[in-house]
């Protein structure tokens, strides 16, 4: 019951992009095409769920016990970014289809706000080991849906007659913002 | 290049928020009122200008294949300085910016900036390149976080406009009046530009 209460809540009530505003760069930058969008989510969610496990185990056995709490978000950064690059070696020698459809997404991750937040918000909310994993999994099945949803509208707003100055990122804004506004019907749900 | 117009730059014609579209995240998170939005703002613009003086300082002695992790150290170094000064001297903004403190270190515009301009340039024109930037940062945030308030609690800066007994715009506060605010200010912004 508790975990599927955080799956809910992160992917609906709470969700990554709509609610909390993390991811919005990515967000905006590759919601043209749902094909591109899948990818990045897909990439996502391989990052964010490997880099919530070190960055927790770090955490736990590492910083806390040495009294270097302080140094939490360099520490964390570091993790990420190397991980990111270890991911991108290890899956262009084992899996190239896989390296293909994600390669050029991950990257760009080390600079998504996500994956950073989603590993400091697992900290904050004092999970164990398994509520985090579960916890950075379905934030980024939320971030996924979220970017898949906008790329669909999007793809659809390219064939629309938009006022001048609304076309590319303040139309895709505003109806971001009415997406939004929808998923605020979800609140109260959990 | 002229120092004035490298300082300049920053507000409108290369704003990063406005025109560049970077640092997204901060900017629709924190700016519920105007004095959020100068805040993280501000604290953004001190970890540019500190990590664009030292990446320029130091550009001769970063291996250029290493630089990114490099660049990301330094910048974290700054964040988590700012990060401690928040917490000690004005907690209260602190608890309301929460988690996007840490987050300006995976703020694009400053690794960008540390990217493209500090790490060609001399330092002095680094600073003034911060500067610019960040202070073009802290307005666009202003700026959104003013209308938001405004529309959303009828005040600026904490000072209330409105008679007692009425009400703002409630949806302007909440997370879809960030979307809709930006959008409506980026129009504003693209209508403004000589075509």
């Amino acid at each position: 019951m508790e975990y599927i209460i955080i799956i809910l809540s992160a992917v609906f009530v709470n969700n990554i992009v709509f609610a909390q505003f993390l991811g919005t760069c990515p967000f905006m930058g590759v919601s043209k095409k749902i094909s591109t969008s899948l990818g990045m989510g897909g990439a996502v969610l391989f990052v964010m769920t490997i880099s919530t496990i070190f960055t927790y185990l770090l955490m736990q056995y590492v910083l806390v016990p040495f009294n270097l709490k302080y140094l939490q978000t360099i520490v964390f950064i570091l993790v990420i970014a190397a991980l990111v690059q270890m991911v991108e070696i290890i899956l262009k020698k084992v899996s190239p289809p896989l390296y293909q459809a994600l390669g050029i997404f991950l990257p760009l991750i080390t600079t998504n706000c996500a994956v950073l937040g989603v590993a400091i918000l697992t900290i904050q909310k004092d999970f164990n080991l398994l509520q985090g994993v579960v916890f950075a999994m379905s934030n980024a099945i939320g971030f996924s849906l979220a970017l898949v949803i906008l790329a669909g509208i999007r793809e659809h707003l390219e064939l629309m007659n938009v006022p001048k100055y609304m076309k590319g990122a303040p139309i895709a804004l505003i109806v971001a913002g009415i997406l939004s506004l929808a998923f605020m019907g979800f609140k109260g749900m959990v | 290049m002229n120092q004035f117009k490298n300082f300049t730059k920053g507000f409108i014609k290369e704003n990063p928020v406005l025109v560049l579209m970077l640092g997204l995240c901060p900017t629709l998170g924190v700016t519920t009122s105007a004095i959020n939005g100068l805040g993280m703002g501000l604290a953004t613009t001190f970890v540019l200008i500190m990590s664009n003086l030292f990446i320029s300082a130091l550009k001769g002695f970063i291996p250029s294949l290493v630089r990114i992790p490099i660049f990301i150290v330094i910048i974290a170094t700054f964040v988590t300085i700012v990060e401690l000064a928040m917490e000690a001297y004005v907690p209260a903004l602190h608890e309301q910016l929460g988690l996007f403190i840490p987050l300006i270190v995976v703020n694009c515009i400053v690794l960008g900036r540390a990217e493209a301009f500090a790490s060609k340039n001399n330092a002095f024109s680094s600073i003034i390149d911060g500067l610019s930037m960040g202070l073009g940062f802290a307005f666009a945030l202003t700026l959104l976080g003013t209308i938001r308030e405004l529309l959303g609690s009828g005040a600026i800066f904490g000072f209330n406009l409105l008679p007692e007994g009425t009400d703002g715009m409630l949806i302007f506060v909440l997370a879809p009046g960030a979307f809709l605010g930006l959008g409506y200010l980026m129009a504003i912004m693209n209508s403004t530009k000589k075509s």
